[in-house]
């Protein structure tokens, strides 16, 4: 199927009247992901937001429950939602926050209740960024796994195409006309331009974390890391949180907000003792979680090479560097 | 849709005993509102449960009680923050949440047939209180062998569960050993640190399962005094204790390695914890 450039506006108002559309918004010398009441305010001029989508199924600060003494009231939402523009790699990272949040013994119900409500729109990369190093993490430009849309920009027009059969449901709803052969030629072209040049070698970068632990190689990473955690932050992946109360005496409401491997009280016990008192064990708990325990746990890499954390970083640390540094090491143990 | 495992059921505090000498160690009490409730919490020694004050938060402590002691649940919980504040200031009536029983617990299934060696130092006893109420139940008593419990603190005054360690010491189907650091007035059991008394006490490894838990420097010390007496790392059990948030597997913040404390642990086999990095 295929929507005209200018006929975008009008459908994402059509989509509004029946869902909560998410899209990415101007914001200066950026674009965020924001919740849109009129279709002319989404923005598809960067190649990617600043922050990931994830905070629309798993928000930076939540309400999971209020209460007035013993008596509580979930706070569980239930409203259908539309993700419009989401990239390739931040529907992968979706997908694997998909095994986080329901696991061998829970479910999230918050989570998953926003994430069956949501229908995921991708726009594929025609142009990557030299931060880019998707096709190394399993995905790619134009990767369509985990969405139900997928669209391919060909200039003038979005050629639209169906990936779930919810998609196909949805794209009934829209009023395409068909996409003529000369369309599909002209998304094909497209698709044969795009190009991650940036590669990461992963081969055996498993197998090296399964024996570095205790390697001096850890000693340097974190030299210049000043700990402020927008890596994680920006991580489409990343997805811890912490609980607290907001309350007056015995009323309030329980809530969680993202959370930060790399600040030296996410591990502090109560006691004082700490397991990870520095940052060189903050920063391989960030790599060894991404690289080893996630791949050892679910078999796929927490790292969808979106390339923000890299672009993120004020001290401009680069995960890709780090990664080559320990493909290029030999074990070295100071145990 | 399973239950929301974030929402915790509401009990009501009915004991706040103050356990120890120095008074920064209450044992709760908390009773279930229904029957109902009760058998929504199905639990077994060595889980955790999340306790949450409200208006404060909440925060994880092991659960002390036996599910042999059915009516209600018991948490010792030492005085350091928010919360265990909170707790330790609360009159009896009121509402708290508990949310669980988290994590995994001590191998009972597996210790069948076996002799029984428990180590505990100072205010970790507490899911070994439940694991020794657990076993010495008439019901469960025939399905272990040898019962001997070590357990020592710094002063008579810090050891935990007196009447119940009374009640142990005139049995004859369990040895317990109680030791404090320094001699002090009338006290005329053990005097030492818990690894020279394991050292002493010489438990058999022979068809033995040794359960351990204390501070750290204590279990360094006792680790090489059990491995005399011929324990190998899959007979010795123990319990971690990393921070916690949402025990549930799912906040990232208690993992040691691939493994989370909260969901795949808190107990774990030293074999196990040998395939693990040692943060903790
Ligand atoms: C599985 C498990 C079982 C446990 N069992 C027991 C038990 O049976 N009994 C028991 O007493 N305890 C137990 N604990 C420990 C218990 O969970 C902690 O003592 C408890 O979480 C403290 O909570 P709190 O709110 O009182 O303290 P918090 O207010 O969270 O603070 C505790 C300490 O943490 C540090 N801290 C926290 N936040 C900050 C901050 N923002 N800035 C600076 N410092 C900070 C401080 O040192 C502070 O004193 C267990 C823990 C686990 C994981
Ligand atoms: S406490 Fe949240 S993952 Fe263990």
């Amino acid at each position: 199927m295929i929507i005209a450039k200018n006929a975008l506006p009008g459908l994402l108002d059509n989509l509004i009247a029946e869902y909560e559309v998410y899209a990415p918004v101007k914001e200066g010398t950026y674009s965020l992901f924001k919740q849109i009441g009129k279709g002319s305010e989404a923005y598809f001029g960067f190649l990617n937001s600043k922050i990931p989508p994830k905070g629309i199924l798993f928000p930076q600060s939540e309400k999971l429950f209020s209460y007035s003494g013993a008596q509580m009231e979930e706070c569980i939402d239930n409203k259908k939602k539309v993700v419009f523009g989401l990239r390739p790699c931040d529907a992968q990272s979706l997908l694997l926050l998909d095994s986080v949040f329901k696991n061998d013994k829970y479910e999230d119900p918050y989570y998953m209740n926003r994430r069956a409500n949501t229908l995921l729109v991708g726009m594929a990369c025609s142009e990557p960024a030299p931060t880019c190093f998707c096709t190394s993490m399993g995905g790619g430009p134009f990767d369509s796994k985990g969405l139900d849309v997928m669209l391919t920009d060909t200039g003038d027009e979005y050629l639209v195409e169906a990936v779930s059969e919810k998609g196909r449901e949805l794209m009934s709803k829209m009023g395409l006309s068909a996409a003529g052969e000369g369309q599909k030629a002209a998304a094909a072209k497209v698709r044969d331009a795009a190009v991650v040049v940036c590669k990461v070698n992963t081969d055996g970068l498993k197998g090296k974390l399964d024996a570095n632990f205790y390697d001096t190689i850890w000693e340097s990473f974190h030299e210049k890391c000043l700990g402020c955690g927008s890596c994680t932050y920006s991580c489409p992946t990343c997805h811890c949180f912490d609980i607290v109360d907001e309350a007056k005496d015995c009323n309030g409401c329980r809530v969680r907000n993202w959370d930060s491997c790399m600040f030296p009280l996410f591990t502090l016990h109560g006691s004082g003792h700490n397991p990870r008192t520095t940052g060189k064990e903050r920063m391989r708990q960030r790599v060894m979680h991404k690289f080893k325990y996630f791949v050892d746990n679910f078999n796929a890499t927490a790292c969808v090479g979106c390339g923000r954390c890299i672009k993120n970083c004020p001290v401009n640390l680069d995960i890709r560097e780090i990664l080559a540094d320990i493909q290029g090491s030999e074990a070295r143990s100071d145990k | 849709m399973q239950r929301n495992p974030y929402l915790p059921l509401p009990m009501k505090l009915v004991k706040n005993f103050t356990e120890t000498e120095d008074k920064l160690i209450h044992t709760f009490t908390f009773q279930f509102m229904s029957e109902e409730d009760e058998k929504s919490f199905p639990y077994m020694p060595g889980q955790f449960a999340e306790i949450c004050v409200f208006g404060k938060g909440e925060a994880p402590f092991g659960i002390a009680s036996s599910p042999t002691e059915p009516g209600f649940l018991k948490f010792s919980v030492a005085k350091v923050g928010v919360v265990s504040t909170a707790l330790h200031l609360m009159e009896e009536g009121t509402m708290v949440g508990v949310r669980g029983p988290l994590g995994n617990y001590y191998p009972v299934e597996q210790m069948k047939g076996k002799d029984i060696v428990i180590i505990g130092g100072g205010f970790a006893f507490t899911t070994l209180r439940s694991l020794v109420n657990y076993m010495l139940k008439p019901e469960h008593r025939g399905d272990y062998g040898k019962i001997t419990v070590i357990y020592g603190a710094r002063n008579p005054g810090l050891l935990l569960y007196k009447d119940e360690r009374d009640e142990w010491s005139k049995r004859s189907d369990i040895d317990l050993i109680c030791t404090i650091d320094r001699p002090a007035d009338g006290w005329t059991g053990k005097v030492g640190f818990i690894p020279t008394v394991t050292k002493e006490v010489a438990p058999s490894s022979n068809n033995s399962v040794a359960i351990i838990c204390g501070p750290p420097v204590m279990i360094k010390f006792t680790m090489p005094e059990l491995e005399a007496c011929g324990f190998k790392p899959e007979q010795v059990i123990m319990s971690l204790e990393n921070r916690m948030k949402c025990g549930i597997g799912m906040c990232g913040r208690c993992n040691v390695g691939n493994k989370y404390v909260c969901k795949d642990g808190p107990v774990f086999t030293r074999a196990e914890l040998n395939q693990l990095p040692n943060e903790y």
